[in-house]
């Protein structure tokens, strides 16, 4: 038999970081095979070039036999790819019958929309699929469920043979995802081909024929699921990569920076406790997706919580807005620097002194000569490789921007730093100054909250590790029992526990 | 998407970044209308003449001031000519109500300030987009002021009649009015921490919240701040047109947006300066009052002015994605 | 939710109720406002803002506003007034074609500076709202095409009826709107217009030509705008430089608006918009019996449009929280 697709040494590179490296990958008709891999390990990219979403730098793509190309979603959707985004991208005011044809009639602008037949066909589409849905209601509205049933039968819709799922149980209910591997199953049977992505090795053994692990970039393993225990697929998945970044002392002191107990908000996180002391790394481990970063932003006020407490420096806090959060001494650099770090269009400088008004204009005036002060002194001490301070920030290297917005914290001499993903997309070299200067910040007497998803980085700088899943915190680990299996142990979902 | 550093910013020289500024810009395209104008008529090389000109558009210049700040920090007002309208109207109606003057005034003041209030609260508190929310207020304040108006016009008393007559050093109060204005908001804008979170705001407004400005309430005192001026531009008209009717400044918001355009303000926020608009304003008055003297028909005039608007938006959108990204 | 309780939730439901209560009130206080006569002074109201609102629909619900109709109207207008003034041999139906054709190209226009420049609707609109005033003024030497140089078949559409008493212009408007609901629902391109305001990252995606269909919104737009502007010659006898479809635009977006066109693009339908448009042809054609000056109607029109777009939000508000807010 041959297989349903191969891909042939694909590469892909993005603004010259390789972020997948020659992966070979088969595909059999009729199963259902799982990507796996820690964030980042490259099983989204192989899914997205696959589907046309991205276009591979190297490499080619063989379909039942043919070598194909794949420039957009349009053209994989006629030659029977479907990729079902993790939030649909539907039309919400039309209705689920209009989203399952949209795109894909043929005929002139004027030609009539044959809405007898729509309605028909998609009836028959929800039965085959066994789900109960009006199909005239709008897209809006409907539950996430349902909005991937829509996805899926517009799939069946298009005929497509390759069907890929990219972590579509994270948002579903235990029905709903049970619902969907009955109907995964179904597909399969009737020859189609799925790639299923997801984080829970209960549900890839469960519904998966076949597995590839994906580590940094390349394809490690391709094995039948039930020839491999957990055990050695998460071996798989992390490998023996570790260098040891610093195997600096601790600074962690008893005293209390900040106490946090019960903090929930219904859908995000439920009862986070925790005490952070100064001198501290704490760090915060956990997939995507599981309320890492809603926790960080709920603490500095972006979207608080609805219920818990918050005490800093032994005083409770309320913190409503950023700006409360920075009165009482934190500091949040996030994890989508463009969108919530930097001002694109305006000078370094500008960039670094955004947090400290009081410090630059003490009457509401700027002083000019104290702000240039701050700001170089800042750049000098962190290194900010840069032409002029004056240069717009956008024109500036990854590491470098996000010096500039850890500069901006430093100058509001936060007693809390919370860092969110704070190395992501940043080249080896100016990693591992970061880490220095986390673990200078931590010399200092600061407390610090570091959210990771790589695991090295979590093992080398932490004293210990928080790890959530799901909305719970599921393990607080010390530096002295922390290992990789035993933070990626309490980060995969189990099927019992409920969500937050 | 990663973006790696381009060494535009090394490579061009100071003075052509300069040049490429659009207030340069709109300085030389004033240069240049000065020049050509005075071809048409000796008029324009007499200062007075310009000025006096200038006292039909200072009302209007001045409320375009604060619209600029509104647009540099992303959003858009364009009730500013209907709250003149309305402010005027309802001042001069309590003062022919027997309300004494400087009451009557305060009156004027206080509803242009409301009606700053109640954009802001349907932009800011109820999140909803400033575009439609200032059509809708602009299409109320107007009509509101045709309700107060009526059909006639008001008259004023002969002492409150005038102030585009009076003279500081040779140049007519609301001009006066205009370039202090000008000056204290450019300082605002150039050297204070206010001013400086307007430009943060408008340039990415979310990295704005993450770094504790308070966006919320830098926007309301901005909305406040327009329906003000713009009461005290409606009075400034009044006072000069000697009565008040519902059309006062009708369509009056074109020429506000227009100044922010051809001053170089960023349509969708971020940049901008007073100095462009203040420039801007003076180009508006040579080419309109160019016009009139080289007895063009009104009807050209608006042709220009909205032909104006579009070019000044295309420019500065040019010429902001030449030296950015 | 029953399928009752839906249908009472659309927002034609509402408009219908408020029409219907609106005219009881009216009429228990001055029982001449429920006779046909006044029926018809209302039909007689609404035909131009009816049409116009048809093509506004189009353009908010593709996420972008047309501000410049009122001009358009008035151009488109002012080329069919200087023909049968100039050239009274050709035939005057032909202003017809002439008017449409001429708001079209004008409307072709802000698609084009809207799509092309990538520059917001609003800017562009206000800027060649003055301009293509300022072109009718230029077109007429400033001059108006008084009652003697439209032709009197046109001016009898207004009045004349082919059948049960109903005048021409009012079947135009029902043509249009008709013509405007077959479109919408039941081609590919209409559908495409509520696809793409709906969702515009999506919509390129999902083999949208975004570009097609958003000059498509703004020529329809214009081109309805034209026909307006010949009835206007109609209704009215006269085209004038500055008083032919001044304001018009506020008057049709206020329509629109109450109509349920959501201005964040995608929501929107014909009976709603025609309704809208009904409510304030009610409510205008009321106010003289009200002994209410007409100089009021500018203000109910922008208190209502702010109403709507309270009501909007407050709706929003309401169904994220039924859907539980995902983000």
């Amino acid at each position: 038999m041959t297989p349903m697709l191969i891909a042939n040494g694909i590469t892909k590179q993005f603004a010259g970081v390789e972020v997948l490296t020659d992966v070979d990958f088969e595909l059999n008709a009729g199963e259902i095979h799982a990507l796996l891999g820690e964030n980042g390990a490259g099983k989204s990219t192989l899914a997205k070039i696959i589907a046309g979403v991205h276009r591979p730098t190297r490499g080619k793509i063989t379909l039942n036999g043919t070598p194909v190309e794949v420039p957009n979603p349009i053209a994989a959707q006629r030659l029977g790819i479907t990729l079902i985004h993790q939030e649909p991208l539907s039309f919400p005011d039309l209705s689920v019958a209009e989203n399952l044809v949209l795109g894909k009639q043929d005929g002139g602008p004027l030609s009539r929309v044959p809405w007898a037949k729509m309605t028909a066909d998609a009836r028959r589409l929800m039965d085959q699929l066994g789900v109960a849905l009006d199909v005239t209601q709008p897209m809006r509205g409907l539950s996430i469920a349902d909005q991937q049933m829509v996805e899926i039968a517009r799939a069946l819709a298009s005929n497509s043979r390759v069907i890929i799922m990219d972590e579509p149980t994270a948002p579903l209910t235990p029905k709903e995802v049970g619902t969907l591997f009955t109907i995964a199953r179904r597909l399969r049977d009737e020859g189609r081909s799925i790639i299923f992505i997801s984080h829970r090795l209960s549900e890839v053994r469960e519904l998966c024929d076949r597995v590839t692990i994906f580590r940094d970039g390349r394809k490690i393993a391709t094995d039948r699921t039930d020839a491999l225990t957990d055990a050695d697929i998460i071996r798989l998945m992390i490998g023996r990569k570790v260098k040891d970044y610093s195997g600096s002392s601790t600074a962690r002191t008893s005293d209390v920076a900040m106490q946090v107990s019960g903090l929930t908000l219904p859908g995000m996180f439920r009862d986070i406790s925790f005490t952070l002391h100064k001198g501290e790394i704490l760090g915060l481990g956990g997939l995507v997706g599981a309320g890492r970063t809603d926790v960080a932003r709920a603490l500095f006020g972006i979207a608080p919580a609805l219920s818990g407490t918050i005490t800093v420096g032994g005083k409770p806090v309320s913190i409503r807005e950023p700006s409360d959060a920075i009165a009482v001494g934190l500091a949040f650099v996030p994890e989508d620097r463009a969108q919530a770090g930097i001002f694109r269009s305006l000078a370094v400088e500008d960039n670094i002194t955004a947090a400290i008004p009081g410090k630059i204009a003490p009457n509401g005036v700027i002083r000019r000569a104290v702000e240039r002060a701050h700001a170089t002194d800042y750049v000098t001490r962190l290194r900010i490789r840069l032409a002029s301070i004056r240069q717009q920030i956008g024109e500036l290297s990854g590491g470098n921007q996000q010096k500039a917005i850890l500069a901006r914290w430093m100058l509001t001499d936060p007693q809390v730093l919370i860092l969110d993903e704070p190395t992501r997309g940043i080249d080896l070299g100016v990693k591992a100054e970061f880490y220095e200067m986390i673990g200078r910040m931590a010399a200092d007497g600061r407390a610090i909250l570091l959210i990771s998803s790589e695991l090295p980085e979590l093992l080398a700088l932490c004293d210990r590790i928080l790890v959530m899943s799901e909305g719970h915190l599921t393990a607080d680990i010390h530096r002295a029992d922390a290992s990789e299996e035993a933070i990626m142990i309490a980060a995969v979902p189990q099927r019992e526990r409920a969500r937050a | 998407m990663t973006k790696t550093a381009r060494p535009t910013a090394q490579a061009l020289p100071g003075w052509k970044v300069a040049l490429i500024r659009p207030e340069v810009m709109t300085f030389l395209l004033l240069v240049l209308a000065v020049v050509a104008a005075s071809q048409i008529s000796e008029f324009f090389l007499d200062i007075n003449y310009i000025l006096r000109s200038f006292t039909l558009y200072a009302e209007l210049a001045m409320v375009a001031l604060i619209l600029t700040m509104v647009i540099i920090a992303g959003e858009i007002d364009l009730s500013g000519a209907a709250n003149m309208a309305l402010s005027g109207s309802l001042f001069a109606w309590a003062q022919a109500a027997g309300v004494p003057m400087p009451l009557a005034i305060v009156i004027g003041l206080l509803a242009g300030l409301s009606m700053g209030a109640l954009n802001a609260f349907m932009i800011i508190a109820l999140q909803l987009p400033s575009i439609i929310v200032t059509i809708g207020t602009l299409i109320l304040f107007r009509g509101l002021a045709q309700i107060v108006a009526g059909d006639q016009s008001i008259r004023l008393p002969e002492w409150f009649i005038g102030i585009n007559e009076v003279m500081v050093l040779g140049v007519p109060v609301p001009v006066v009015i205009f370039a202090i204005m000008a000056l204290v908001l450019a300082l605002i804008m150039g050297i204070t921490i206010f001013g400086r979170q307007i430009y943060l705001i408008g340039t990415n407004e979310i990295a704005a919240r993450h770094a504790g400005i308070r966006s919320a309430r830098i926007k309301t005192i901005l909305f406040l701040l327009m329906g003000l001026t713009a009461a005290v531009a409606g009075l400034l008209t009044a006072s000069r047109l000697g009565s008040v009717r519902y059309d006062l400044a009708l369509g009056g918001e074109l020429q506000m947006v227009l100044i922010a355009m051809l001053g170089g303000t960023y349509i969708f926020g971020g940049r901008g300066t007073i100095a462009g608009s203040f420039l801007a304003a003076w180009l508006l008055v040579i080419v309109s009052t160019g016009m009139i003297v080289a007895n063009w028909l009104p009807a050209w005039q608006l042709s220009v002015l909205g032909v104006l608007l579009i070019a000044s938006i295309i420019a500065t959108n040019l010429i902001y994605s030449r030296t950015q990204r | 939710m029953s399928l009752l309780a839906r249908l009472l939730l659309r927002r034609e439901a509402g408009i219908l109720m408020m029409i219907i209560l609106f005219c009881l009130a009216v009429g228990l206080y001055k029982p001449q406002y429920l006779t046909l006569n006044q029926l018809r002074v209302t039909m007689l109201l609404v035909p131009l803002i009816m049409i116009g609102a048809m093509g506004q629909m189009l353009v908010i619900a593709a996420r972008h506003v047309d501000l410049s109709i009122g001009s358009i109207m008035a151009a488109a207008a002012m080329a069919s007034g200087m023909m049968w003034r100039f050239a009274p041999e050709i035939p005057w139906v032909l202003g017809f074609p002439l008017s449409i054709i001429f708001g079209m190209l004008l409307g072709l226009l802000n698609g084009v500076l809207v799509v092309v420049f990538r520059l917001p609707a609003i800017i562009v609109t206000l800027g060649t709202l003055n301009l293509y005033r300022g072109l009718t003024f230029i077109m007429s030497d400033a001059k108006q095409i008084d009652r003697q140089y439209v032709p009197s078949t046109l001016k009898a559409m207004s009045q004349t009826s082919p059948i049960f008493g109903i005048p021409w212009i009012i079947f135009i408007m029902f043509a249009v709107v008709g013509l405007t609901y077959w479109f919408t629902m039941h081609t590919r391109m209409g559908r495409q217009i509520f696809a793409l305001g709906s969702n515009p990252v999506a919509a390129p995606l999902r083999g949208i030509d975004v570009t097609r269909v958003t000059l498509v919104v703004f020529a329809i737009s214009g081109a309805l705008a034209g026909l307006a502007g010949i009835l206007y010659a109609s209704r009215w006898g006269f085209v004038n430089p500055s008083n032919t479809g001044s304001g018009f635009e506020f008057q049709v977006i206020a329509a629109v608006v109450i109509g349920g066109v959501s201005i964040n693009g995608g929501v929107g339908t014909v009976a709603g918009v025609a309704l809208g448009v009904l409510l304030l042809g009610c409510v205008s054609s009321a106010l003289p019996l009200l002994g209410i000056p007409g100089t009021a109607q500018n203000a109910i029109y922008g208190a209502v449009i702010l109403l709507a777009l309270l009501i909007d939000r407050l709706v929003r508000l309401r169904g994220q929280r039924m859907v539980g807010v995902i983000t």
